[in-house]
Order: C-alpha cells, then sequence, then structure tokens
C-alpha cells in the first residue's frame, strides 16, 4: 500500500529551506529531492522509513508511521561520518566508500590564506604535503600525495574544479595555478589517495587527485556575506652576515697574510658606511583581501556570487600581486526536478609583479662598507662596483636590481563548466551525466631594465658597456572538456547496486611567445613553442554492496594519448577494493564504546603520460634560432637539427596496494583512519641516459626504470569537551612515508654512479638518482672532522678504497640523506567558549635534509675579494674557517627537521546585530608564527632539498572582519 | 569530438622528419648543423634547447672541452675553479682523471652526437643526384670522420654506428683503435676527391682540410697503430696537397686569432663563431671571456713552462703579466692571480675595432687547421724520414713562420737546429692554446712518464711523472653502465 508523503527540509542554523536534499525510501531505489523551497514529495510503501541527507548536516532517518507530512530540521554535522563525499564521477557516501579518501571542509580550512589556495591545505591531511616554492606574493606550491609515484613525469597530484580536471603546466605572468582561484570561494577539497579512488581517472590519477568543490547557493532569501582582512608581513629573520665595521676589521687582519688576494689596492676600494643592505632590500608588507558574496534563490533558481579583490604587498620591496575574481555559480532544476544543472564560471584577473629576486643573493654578499647611493655613480646614482673599474662577474647592488626591475605578469583566466544531471522519467534509477568545460587563460608580461642600470652588462675586450632590458612575453592554455556517463543505481532487497560509465575528452593547447632584447631594441631574439596533447577515456564503475556491511568497488579505465603512437596509445587501468563495516555485525552490537568500524582493501593500476614533451614518439626536426645559426661564406644559416625519439613510448603504470581501517568511538567523539599503502611504478617515463650512438642525444624519453614507495597513515579527529559554551575539536595526522628507485637503467649496473640532479654550480651536481636510494639523495664527500669537532678542509673520506686522491674521485662521494622528510606529523586545534573561538595548526617534519647553499657558496675567506671587488660572508665562516670553498662536503647537507606553528587564528562573533540582521566575526591570524628547528638557515623548509636565495616566507599578522547579512 | 589522436606538431620551427627537407635551403641548414655541433650546443643561442643533456650546456660544447683535454692536461693552460665539474676538473693537471670524470664524458657525448646527426643526415642525403647534395652529403661523411678521429685521438677506442644504424635504444658494438684508424683513412680517401675545391665556401670543409685531416692521421700514426707503422710519407703526400694551394701565411700572426680572422688567408678550416647570431660559451669565449688578466672571470692562465720557451723579443709571445697583476709562478692551482695570462686570442678587429655586436659573445673563429700548422707538420714528417719532401724546404717553412710578423725579428734557424726537439718547442711556440699540445707532447713521448716534467704535472707544483696509460683517456663510466659492449682502456678501472 502506498502513502504519499511530503513536507519541508529546513536547516537548524537560521530556518532557512534547504533545496537539494536527498530523501530516499530506505532500503529502495525510490527517492527525491528537495525543491528550492526545501519542499519535498515522495510516494512511499506505509510504515516505511525515509533517509534525508545532505552535505554538511547530519543524515536523518525518519519512519513514517501513520503520517503523511513530515517536515525536517537538519542539524549542521559537526561529527559528521554520513557525509556524501565528491569522488570522481559522482558522490558517494562516506560509509560506503572502500577506497583512501579524505576531505576537508571551510571550517577545517588554515585561516588567513588569501591568495594561494593550496595553503589552506597545509599540516591538515595525512599522506598530503604542501611545501610552498617561497614566500613571494602567488608563490607557487608543491603538492605531493604519498611522495609522487614519478621520476621525470610529473609528480604534481591531479587537480579537479568543480567536476574539471584542470591542466598542469603553468602559464608565463603567474607562479601558481592555483593563484588565480580565490580561497574564499572554496567549500571542500577532497584527496583520493590510493588506486582504488583514483583509477577512474585513470590516466593523470598516479599522484593521487585533489577534487575542488566551490561554494554553491542555497535557496531562499538572498543572504550577503562581506570579509574583509588587512594584513602586515614582516621578515622572520635574515642571514647572519658581517656589519660594515667587523667586515673592515676582519679584511684588514686577512691583508696582512695576503689572503684571497687582498693587498693596498684591494684595501683602498673599502668604503666607510655600515650599510645592512638585507634591512635595505626588505619590508613591512601591508595587504588586504576583500570578498563580498550573495547566495539564495531569484525566481527559484539558487545561485552564489561573488567578488574578491586582493592586494599583496610582498616583503622584499617592489613585489606584489593584485586579483580580482568573480565567481558564479546557478544550479537551477527543471522538468519537475529531473533536470538538474550546475553552471560555474569563475573569472579572474592576476597582476603579479615579481620585481627582482636576484637581489636577495645580493643583499647578502654586497659589502656592508659600500653605501646604498653614491653621487659619483654614473648609474643613475647607485653605488656599483663598476665605478670602481671592477669588471665581469662583480655582484650588483641589491637596491637598484629592486628599484631599477620593471618586471609585471598578468594574467586572465576563465574556467567555466555546465554539469548536467538528467533523471529518467521512465526510469529514474538511471540519470545521464553530461559535463562540458573550458579553462581558457591568457597572459602578457614584461621585465624591464634601464640602460643606466650596472647589474645587466656585458664586457668586450676590456670594455664595459649596460644593455639594459626589454623582455615581453605572452601565453594562451586552453583546455576543453567533454565528460558524458550514466549512472544507474538500483537496491534490490538488501543488494545495493550503483554503476556508472562513459567517456570523456579532453584537449590541451598551449602557446608561449617570449621577446628578449637588449633595452635599446638590439639583441632581439624572439621564440614561440606552441603545443598541445589529447586524451580520450573509457571508464566505468560499479558499487555493490551487500546488507549495507559487505562493499565492493570496481573501476575501470581506458585512456588513450596522443603522445604515444598509435600502437602503443591505448592504456588499461583497473582497480578493485572491498570494505567491511565490522560494526555492523552482530557481535559488535554491544560494544557500546565502539560506534563505527570499518576495514578496507583496494589494488588498482593507474597511468602516467604527462611528460614535458607532447610528441615523444614522433620523428621531429628543430630549427634554431637566430642566435644559434652557422656561419658558411658570410652568411648565417639557421640550423635543422632531427630530435631524439622512442618510437616505442609507451604508459608509465603505478600498481597501488592500500589496507585502511576506519573507526569511531564514544559517539564518534573520536574517529580516525590508518593506512597502510604500497605503490609500484614500472615503466618509469624517464628522461634517461641512453647508450652514445643509439639515438640523436644521450638522453631520450623512454620507459625505463621503477620506483617503490611505502607509507603509513594516521588520521585522528576529537571533539574532547562539547558543551552548550565550550567546544574543543582537535585534530592529528601522521604520515611516515619512504620513495626508493629499484631499478633505474636498462641494465643496472653497480658501477654507474647514477644520473646527477641538483645543480650549484659549473656542471657541479649535488644530488643523485642512483637504485636502491630515495629520488634526490645527496652526493657528496663526506667530511672528516678534528677532536674539537670542526671540518678539516680539504680532508674527506675516503670510500672506495682507490689509491687515487680522495677530491677528484667521484667513488668516493656517497649518498647522504635526502630532502624528503621520514615523518610529517600535523596537528590541530579549536577552542570555542560562547563567543570566543581560538584556533591554531602547526606541523612537525622529521628526516628532511636541506644543502645549504648559501653557507657553501660564500662562507670561505678566499670568497671575500676576487674580480676586484668585495664579497661579504656569514658569520659561520668562524665555525669552518674555510679559505677555499668546500662545495660538495657533506657538512652542508644539514638536518633541516623543523615544528613550525603555521597559523594561529583568535575570533570573536556577535551575533544578533542590527535586530538579528548582522552576525559579525572579527578575527586575529597570526600565519608562521614560529619556528623550532636546528637548521641554520632562514627557514628549513625547502622544496626540493637546496637552500639558495630564496624568497623567505614572511610572519603575517591579519586582522579580518567577517559580515553575514 | 575529436578524429584520431594522431597529433602533428603546431610549432612552425618544428617539422616532421618527412616534410624536414622540402626544400634546397633546408638541406643546407642541415649541414650547418652538422658544422655547429663542434662549437654551438643548442638550438637557441647561447644556450637552450641542447643537443645532449648535461649539468652544464654551456661548458658541454665540444670544442671547450676537447680544448680542456688538449691544454689543460700539459704545460699550455691551467684552470682556476676546482669545484667545477664536481670537483674532477683539476684532475686534468694533475694527471689523474678517472673514468667516473664529467669532462671526458661530455667530449665523448658530443663527438657520438655528431656522429649520429652526420649518420641521419647522410641517410637523407643519399644517393641523390643534384650535385649540391652530392658535395653535402661527401661533408657529412668528412664531419663524421673528424668526429671520430676525435675518438681515436683522445680516448683510442669508440662506439661505433654508421647511417645504417637507425635511431633508437640498442647497444653499439666497439670499434678498437686500430680498425678506427683504417675506418677514418678509408673514408677520408674514399671522399677526397669529392671534396669541394680549396676555398670554395668559408667555413665549410674542402680539399685542403681533408689533407689535413689525413697528414694529422698519418703523423700520429704511429701513437694509433704501434712503433713501427708509421705513415710519414703519405703525411708529406698529404701535406704537400695543403701546401701548394691557395692559402697562405697571413702577414701578421695574431691575425689568425681576431675577430675578422674569417679574413686571413692562412686558416683552412675553422669552427666559426659570431657575436651576435652564432652564440655559445664554446673553448673561443672561454680562452677570452675567461682569460686572467684581461678583466674577464680568470678562468685560464699558462705555466712558466711554456713562457720560458719564448725568446724575449718572439712577436708571438702574447702574455699578461706583471703589470696587469699577474705572477708567473702558480704556487696555488686556484690562485687568479698566480700564472700568466694569454692574450694572443681576442675579440678585436686587425685595426683594432671591437665588433658592434653589443653582446657578451665573441666573432673570433676558432682556426682548427691553419697553414703554419702545415709547415710545422711538414718539417716534422721529413725529419721523422718520410720522403717527398726535403729538409730545405722544411728549414724555409719554419722560418717563414718565425719571421713573418718580422720586427723584431726572433732570427733564421739553419738546417742543423732543426731537431725534433726543437720541432716541440717550436710548435708549443706557435701553436699554443690551439689545441694541439697533448696530441704533440704524446707523439713526441714527453705526455706521461718523467722526459718532460711541467708545473702541476702530476699534482706537485715542481711536477711529477705520471703514469704511461693516461696517453688515453678512459672510457667514460655511464657509458660503460650503459652499454655492456664497451670494454676499459688499459690502466683504468675495469680495464685491462
Amino acid at each position: 500500500q502506498e502513502v504519499r508523503v511530503s513536507g519541508r527540509v529546513t536547516s537548524s542554523d537560521d530556518g532557512s529551506p534547504l533545496p537539494g536534499v536527498n530523501i530516499a525510501e530506505k532500503g529502495t531505489s525510490n527517492g527525491t529531492i528537495s525543491d528550492t523551497n526545501g519542499n519535498y514529495g515522495l510516494a512511499v510503501k506505509s510504515g516505511s522509513t525515509l533517509i534525508f541527507s545532505f552535505v554538511g548536516y547530519a543524515s536523518q532517518e525518519v519512519e513514517i508511521g501513520g503520517r503523511t507530512t513530515i517536515d525536517i530540521v537538519l542539524e549542521t554535522d559537526i561529527l559528521a561520518l554520513s557525509e556524501i563525499v565528491v569522488v570522481g564521477y559522482g558522490q558517494q557516501e562516506k560509509k560506503d566508500i572502500t577506497g583512501a579518501v579524505t576531505d576537508i571542509s571551510t571550517k577545517d580550512f588554515n585561516r588567513g590564506v588569501i591568495t594561494s589556495p593550496q595553503d589552506l591545505l597545509v599540516g591538515k591531511l595525512a599522506g598530503v604535503s604542501v611545501t610552498t616554492a617561497s614566500g613571494a606574493p602567488g608563490s607557487n606550491a608543491t603538492i605531493r600525495i604519498r611522495s609522487g609515484s614519478s621520476l621525470n613525469a610529473s609528480n604534481d597530484p591531479l587537480i579537479v574544479i568543480d567536476g574539471f580536471p584542470v591542466e598542469r603546466s603553468v602559464i608565463s605572468g603567474i607562479s601558481n595555478p592555483l593563484a588565480s582561484i580565490n580561497p574564499n570561494d572554496i567549500e571542500t577539497f577532497t584527496v583520493l589517495k590510493d588506486a582504488s579512488a583514483t583509477a577512474i581517472y585513470g590516466n593523470r590519477a598516479s599522484n593521487g587527485v585533489i577534487i575542488i568543490t566551490t561554494k554553491r547557493g542555497k535557496a531562499g532569501k538572498p543572504v550577503f556575506n562581506f570579509n574583509t582582512a588587512l594584513s602586515f608581513s614582516t621578515p622572520i629573520k635574515y642571514y647572519d652576515v658581517l656589519s660594515g665595521d667587523e667586515y673592515r676589521t676582519l679584511v684588514n687582519e686577512l691583508a696582512v697574510d695576503g689572503i684571497s688576494g687582498i693587498n693596498q689596492t684591494a684595501l683602498d676600494k673599502l668604503g666607510t658606511a655600515n650599510t645592512d643592505w638585507q634591512r635595505e632590500i626588505y619590508r613591512t608588507a601591508v595587504s588586504s583581501d576583500n570578498n563580498l558574496s550573495a547566495s539564495g534563490s531569484i525566481k527559484n533558481i539558487p545561485f552564489r556570487a561573488s567578488y574578491g579583490y586582493t592586494t599583496q604587498q610582498g616583503i622584499l620591496r617592489n613585489t606584489d600581486l593584485q586579483r580580482h575574481s568573480l565567481n558564479l555559480s546557478v544550479t537551477p532544476l527543471f522538468l519537475d526536478n529531473h533536470l538538474k544543472v550546475n553552471l560555474n564560471v569563475k573569472g579572474s584577473n592576476v597582476v603579479n609583479n615579481f620585481g627582482e629576486q636576484g637581489a636577495i643573493g645580493s643583499a647578502v654578499t654586497f659589502d656592508p662598507t659600500q653605501p646604498v647611493r653614491d653621487p659619483d655613480s654614473a648609474f643613475d646614482g647607485y653605488f656599483s662596483w663598476a665605478n670602481l673599474g671592477a669588471g665581469q662577474g662583480g655582484t650588483s647592488n641589491p637596491v637598484a636590481q629592486l628599484e631599477q626591475t620593471d618586471n609585471v605578469g598578468t594574467v586572465n583566466r576563465i574556467l567555466t563548466n555546465a554539469e548536467i544531471e538528467y533523471k529518467f522519467h521512465m526510469l529514474p534509477e538511471l540519470k545521464l551525466n553530461v559535463n562540458a568545460g573550458l579553462d581558457y587563460s591568457e597572459s602578457d608580461g614584461y621585465n624591464r631594465v634601464p640602460i643606466t642600470a650596472e647589474f645587466l652588462r656585458v664586457t668586450n675586450s676590456g670594455v664595459t658597456t649596460t644593455t639594459g632590458r626589454d623582455n615581453t612575453y605572452s601565453g594562451v592554455n586552453r583546455s576543453a572538456l567533454l565528460d558524458v556517463y550514466l549512472n544507474y543505481a538500483k537496491e534490490i532487497g538488501i543488494q545495493k547496486f550503483d554503476v556508472t560509465a562513459g567517456f570523456g575528452e579532453q584537449t590541451f593547447l598551449r602557446e608561449r611567445f617570449s621577446s628578449s632584447a637588449f633595452a635599446d631594441g638590439t639583441n632581439l631574439r624572439e621564440a614561440s613553442d606552441p603545443s598541445e596533447n589529447y586524451l580520450r577515456s573509457f571508464f566505468g564503475r560499479l558499487n555493490y554492496s551487500l546488507n549495507d556491511k559487505y562493499l565492493i568497488t570496481a573501476t575501470i579505465r581506458n585512456d588513450l594519448s596522443s603522445r604515444f603512437s598509435k600502437d602503443n596509445r591505448s592504456g588499461l587501468f583497473p582497480s578493485i577494493a572491498v570494505g567491511w563495516r565490522i560494526k555492523d555485525e552482530a557481535f559488535l552490537a554491544n560494544v557500546n564504546f565502539l560506534s563505527d568500524l570499518k576495514v578496507r582493501a583496494s589494488y588498482g593500476i593507474t597511468g602516467q603520460q604527462d611528460i614535458a614533451n607532447d610528441y615523444p614518439a614522433l620523428a621531429l626536426y628543430t630549427a634554431s634560432d637566430s642566435l644559434a645559426t652557422y656561419e658558411f661564406g658570410g652568411v648565417n644559416y639557421v640550423t635543422l637539427r632531427p630530435e631524439e625519439y622512442d618510437a616505442n613510448i609507451k604508459w608509465e603504470t603505478t600498481a597501488t596496494y592500500n589496507l585502511g581501517v576506519d573507526f569511531g568511538m564514544f559517539e564518534n567523539r573520536l574517529t580516525g583512519s590508518v593506512e597502510l599503502y604500497r605503490k609500484n611504478t614500472d615503466d618509469l617515463l624517464s628522461n634517461i641516459q641512453v647508450p652514445a650512438g643509439s639515438n640523436f642525444s644521450n638522453f631520450l624519453d623512454t620507459n625505463i626504470g621503477s620506483i617503490e614507495s611505502k607509507g603509513v597513515e594516521v588520521s585522528l579527529q576529537g571533539v574532547p569537551i562539547s558543551n552548550g559554551k565550550l567546544t574543543w575539536n582537535a585534530g592529528l595526522n601522521f604520515t611516515y612515508a619512504t620513495n626508493e628507485i629499484t631499478k633505474l637503467l636498462l641494465v643496472d649496473n653497480p658501477d654507474f654512479l647514477g644520473l646527477e640532479r641538483g645543480n650549484v654550480g659549473v656542471a657541479q651536481n649535488i644530488q643523485n638518482h642512483q637504485v636502491g636510494y630515495a629520488p634526490f639523495s645527496f652526493f657528496t664527500f663526506q667530511q672528516v672532522y678534528d677532536a674539537a669537532g670542526k671540518p678539516i678542509e680539504g680532508l674527506f673520506v675516503n670510500r672506495s678504497g682507490d689509491p687515487t686522491a680522495v677530491v677528484g674521485n667521484n667513488r668516493n662521494k656517497y649518498r647522504y640523506q635526502k630532502p624528503v622528510a621520514d615523518y610529517l606529523i600535523g596537528v590541530n586545534s579549536r577552542v570555542s567558549y560562547v563567543n570566543w573561538d581560538f584556533a591554531f595548526s602547526g606541523r612537525l617534519s622529521l628526516g628532511n635534509y636541506v644543502y645549504n647553499n648559501n653557507l657553501s657558496g660564500r662562507a670561505f675567506y678566499n670568497n671575500i675579494y676576487g674580480l676586484d671587488h668585495f664579497r661579504n660572508v656569514p658569520r659561520s665562516i668562524y665555525d669552518t674557517d674555510f679559505v677555499n670553498q668546500q662545495q660538495l662536503s657533506d657538512y652542508y647537507v644539514q638536518d633541516a627537521s623543523f615544528f613550525k606553528m603555521d597559523n594561529m587564528s583568535l575570533g570573536y562573533t556577535l551575533n544578533d546585530l542590527f535586530a538579528s540582521k548582522l552576525k559579525a566575526r572579527f578575527s586575529l591570524t597570526v600565519q608562521n608564527a614560529f619556528i623550532v628547528t636546528k637548521y641554520d638557515g632562514i627557514d628549513p623548509e625547502v622544496d626540493g632539498g637546496i637552500d639558495n636565495n630564496i624568497y623567505p616566507r614572511p610572519r603575517v599578522f591579519l586582522l579580518g572582519v567577517n559580515l553575514d547579512f | 569530438c575529436l578524429g584520431d589522436l594522431d597529433l602533428q606538431p603546431i610549432d612552425p620551427d618544428v617539422t616532421t622528419s618527412r616534410s624536414a627537407y622540402n626544400s634546397p635551403e633546408a638541406y643546407k641548414q642541415g649541414l650547418a648543423k652538422l658544422y655547429a655541433s663542434f662549437i654551438l650546443t643548442g638550438q637557441q643561442g647561447p644556450a637552450g634547447n641542447s643537443d645532449i643533456t648535461t649539468s652544464d650546456e654551456g661548458n658541454s660544447s665540444f670544442l671547450r672541452q676537447m680544448w680542456n683535454m688538449e691544454e689543460l692536461t700539459t704545460d699550455e693552460a691551467v684552470w682556476s675553479y676546482p669545484n667545477d665539474f664536481g670537483g674532477t676538473i683539476f684532475n686534468l693537471h694533475y694527471h689523474s682523471w678517472l673514468p667516473t670524470d664529467g669532462i671526458g664524458a661530455f667530449a665523448y657525448a658530443r663527438i657520438m652526437n655528431s656522429v649520429v646527426l652526420a649518420n641521419e643526415y647522410i641517410r637523407a642525403t643519399a644517393g641523390s643526384s643534384d650535385p649540391d647534395l652530392q658535395l653535402y652529403n661527401t661533408e657529412a661523411r668528412f664531419i663524421r670522420a673528424l668526429s671520430y678521429f676525435y675518438g681515436l685521438n683522445l680516448f683510442g677506442k669508440m662506439p661505433f654506428v654508421t647511417e645504417a644504424n637507425l635511431p633508437g635504444a640498442f647497444l653499439p658494438e666497439e670499434i678498437i683503435r686500430t680498425d678506427l684508424f683504417e675506418y677514418i683513412e678509408s673514408e677520408l680517401l674514399a671522399i677526397q676527391d669529392e671534396m669541394g675545391e680549396p676555398k670554395f665556401e668559408y667555413g665549410r670543409a674542402d680539399k685542403a682540410a681533408c689533407s689535413m685531416l689525413l697528414a694529422k692521421l698519418y703523423l700520429n700514426a704511429e701513437v694509433y697503430l704501434g712503433a713501427g707503422n708509421e705513415r710519414y710519407t703519405q703525411a708529406i703526400t698529404e701535406l704537400n696537397k695543403v701546401i701548394t694551394g691557395p692559402y697562405s701565411l697571413a702577414p701578421n700572426y695574431l691575425n689568425n686569432f681576431l675577430a675578422d680572422n674569417n679574413t686571413s688567408p692562412e686558416l683552412i678550416f675553422s669552427f666559426n663563431s659570431d657575436g651576435r647570431y652564432s652564440q655559445s660559451y664554446s673553448a673561443v669565449w672561454t680562452i677570452i671571456k675567461g682569460n686572467a688578466g684581461n678583466g674577464g672571470f680568470s678562468g685560464l692562465r699558462t705555466t712558466s713552462a711554456l713562457v720560458g720557451k719564448f725568446a724575449p723579443t718572439d712577436p708571438r709571445a702574447h702574455f699578461l703579466k706583471e703589470d696587469v697583476g699577474q705572477s708567473l709562478e702558480i704556487e696555488a692551482v686556484n690562485n687568479t692571480k698566480q700564472g700568466y695570462g694569454v692574450n694572443k686570442f681576442r675579440n678585436v678587429t686587425s685595426t683594432g675595432q671591437i665588433p658592434d655586436d653589443g653582446t657578451d659573445f665573441i666573432d673570433t673563429d676558432y682556426p682548427l687547421f691553419r697553414l703554419g700548422d702545415a709547415y710545422l707538420m711538414y718539417a716534422e714528417a721529413v725529419l721523422r724520414g718520410g720522403t717527398g719532401g726535403d729538409i730545405n724546404t722544411a728549414v724555409g717553412y719554419i722560418n717563414q713562420l718565425r719571421n713573418r710578423s718580422g720586427d723584431p725579428a726572433i732570427g733564421n734557424i739553419t738546417s742543423g737546429q732543426l731537431t725534433l726537439d726543437f720541432i716541440l718547442d717550436e710548435r708549443a711556440r706557435e701553436l699554443y692554446w690551439e689545441g694541439h699540445r697533448r696530441t704533440d707532447l704524446i707523439r713526441f713521448g714527453q705526455f706521461t712518464g718523467d722526459t718532460y716534467l711541467w708545473p702541476w704535472k702530476g699534482g706537485v707544483s715542481e711536477g711529477i711523472a705520471s703514469e704511461p696509460f693516461r696517453s688515453l683517456f678512459p672510457i667514460p663510466a655511464d657509458d660503460r653502465a650503459l652499454n655492456p659492449n664497451l670494454t676499459q682502456n688499459a690502466g683504468y678501472p675495469g680495464g685491462n
């Protein structure tokens, strides 16, 4: 017997109607969605139970009893376990998930992030590391999920924004492809880590997937939010170098023995000033971030529109970033709610002033006895060594570098897509989804220096002339997407099926144009290199559950990449996962402290084809540019070169095993998960050395090598206290990961010293890839120390046993440590008491090492004077007293383990202002609050492990106001 | 929906192998690449889009590393920066180089790269009836022979690939030194008559260049093939062809080493530079920009052993001395102020003009083969017993070289003074810093051992003996690891 039940769903927050809530008849596939006013109607069997579920709210099950009208108030869910999670090509209830999937939403984000969305995630998720490249405004960040699985191909995760997988390559004129997305518009990040979760994105999923979902409108009367923040950034620390007075003393001492060639001619060049060059180039930077959004419905169409304006100054003078962003999302329902449309348009304009970051190194090096300005200078009044006759190789006045450089890029981006879901009228279990979109960016920029600048010059037959610079560039990135898939969900008794199948295509076009010239327009060189690649995919997924306890997910994807030849184009990527909700078994029913327990296991294969070369399988010829021509008989001919290629290049594949346990205790006051994984990547897409004579270069893009990664991840979230006034949320995540090269060459040979990486000088490398070691391990001589623990200059351990001198024999080098941490531990806490709230988030990184190139390149006495000019030295020169440079010593590979307090925030909320029409929150946030480390550089967090003149990350104090009305 | 996924490049600077040679100009561009492969490093000037992947593209120019191997291992040149090449560059001075050093590996990779580029070009131009293309094809064979000659001279044996080997990821076979000698000789003899007439186009190898290469092969035949295998008569035959040709001595010695040396009548074959259109960090760049005492980066000086070979009035001695802060003796190899600079190569024209390129790069071409060298080779081949020449002619040639710059004359020599020892020293005075010194010292038995010691040979300031096996460089460890077909030279780890 059927009855029709109807009613209205509202939010416990503010009583507003909730549209889009899923209402299902329990144990069947029968269901509906609430309309824009929160109303629903559904015919069900009498005596059945309705399940109401909606993202961000606790699901409710309601027995209808004899009722025909059921109004429901959904509670916002702090302890949500049965949330809906966005996964590839669809959504899933968290409890049904069998793969390693974690998500994080607005309330958990790091506070005070204004330009780089990935900063919202720093330290928050096990197995996910986010390292910003530097403290420059809009600086890029490296995201690694489970440490990446490739050697030469990309290790970046696939980023999907509202269903659109975005281009990885950065357009010129911006450093960070995500900097064009306003962090304020982001609702959730979902991170897919294991193959079961990612294989549906087969072709680009080997390094994990991050799905970003932006905020959507809620139906109802439009509500507004305005937030604004004003922030002040300051340098945390300066390099400890000698002051002018200290330097004069040292130089006079060295002159006694003529060390570094210092004689009277040299001493005559010393100045009388005491200039702290670092303080001349840095400043307290002021930034502001302003966002206005409106959300609600107009004529029953839910929408959200937002506008953001950010202006950020860098602590290095003459660096800044401005961004305007506009975000519109419209989510109408048509055809009796059978047709759901989700239209997203994101536009942004970013103007990034990159300045001259070379000033950072110059400020450490430049002679502190010289003044910033010199009335006799021929170079716009800046003191310059050229005044004193120093020639090529002289260091440059950092203030001149900053002030005379005009280096600005502008990027406009529009990312738009429409997701259309049609539920068939005849067969509501069947849904057709179409997702079509376009991501288009265009950029242009310039980098100019006037001819009066001393720091750009050429020396010809002893005559030095300045050149200035007039460089310009422009670029286009265009990516178009079409996905079409069908989804069929059916419940038969205690069995649930959910089947998805479809196909997709995506194209990527990249165009770059650049020109470089001297300031007067001479020496012009122009270059352009347009390139494109296509992907075509067929994919399918089956979710099956028995009795809601036994879960199976199987996916398969077939990908075709234009990068490979017809014969090798196709890659097949399957995965299978099983889950067991043990808590639902009868034998645990009475174990009361345990509120949830699930174990999961998965295995799957994913693929990789994302390498820099779009045509690695084609025999191509490249013409030279106009500066690399060759002269015959007075005529310069462009040259034509055949390119190396491998006609048989194919997919790199990664097999991932994952074992996971999810648990909840004490009514889910404490929840967590533990993951164990192993990833084996084979047929690495390497740019690898091939036998001399076998191809048109000594390195070739081909499939050689293997990598193995293993790890353990633990996440815990708890609510130790929750009562009417006081709530305390705390979270901890722990990651242990290793990464090892297991095969590198066609025929591995112990005599092969490995592939050199990490250039730190003239044909000089400090890192190395070798079988049995982590990628980018440091490759150095082993320093010998005296009894007092001081390194002995030039004395290294003979590790090879060769009778020859130790230095100069690469076989005496060894692999000493690596840049990537062994352990990452994130902690975060949020306490709210009545109107006050306090939150912090910090990170402990253990086992990460850094090569301190700032010291190795400077801290030796022979560096002080040379090429007719002086250079300052770090004070730590007294720790070693090195006379000559010891660049290849492991002394400079330093333990850079650290604890960073990334974020501390205090807030006060005022409710019910102006007759309940206004809610306000005031906050004070400190980013980069403090660092605990033994490392003696400015910042132990160095992406890639070579610390050399990195734009320092500032400490930021941020005052914010958030208004809801 | 997309059609098939067979994408073709959309960059107008990139073509496929099928369409690359769709015009006569394209063939000349392909030929230009073969010549450029010795001095330039890639498709962007001065660096970028490198032909080979190394840790430092600018340093990987064939000419720069060949020059380092021929000069830094001798009394003629000293480098200043010990950390370069992972701290192995001073191994050249100390005669302690190893298979794992970078410098040998760079030169070796460049040699083989020039070979495979030539092979591809030979395939592309094979069988043409077009006389231009036939000539290009012949020159490509010369380029390949020249590349293998450097392999023969520096490493002895090499991986061996010809136009029959298509590109892939295979393991090339090894060719031993005697077979490589015969291969180079047979190739040069086969193409000799097909090469262009002398001076037909500046920058391209002609019949005289082919004869010079043959003459160098023959003059050093006892080194390559073992004692008793002399080819001095054949050397004189080839040198006579060169000397009777249209080449003549430049009236002024220095004119061979200046920015307009392309106008010198003496250059038989050169690797060409242009400060504006042909930029690289090759050896010509380092010996001009990196010379101590001239305001450059002070990478290079020379030893007192070379300076001491010159009479005070010798007009060929161009050193940067105490007046610019350089001292004669070298007490510390890394002290840029110790050791004279060499001011022979310059980026000014013979009339004193600085090229108006306004760049950091230079116009001076690298004189690989010049008539002055041919004169000295002739004299040596005659002295060593070759027939077809005579001692008086030889003395006449030597005196022309000594006196061409005239004022003040350093005096004629007599036939009695023309000894092998004199020739070796005279070659140093005439040809220093031109990349011949190591080959010469080996031919005269003075490179290794204790017959001749110079400052810092063997790693000590006064010089000590080095092991005899060092007259060959080791096969780079990397390539041996990659290619099990390759064996190591005797004396080195893994060699026999």
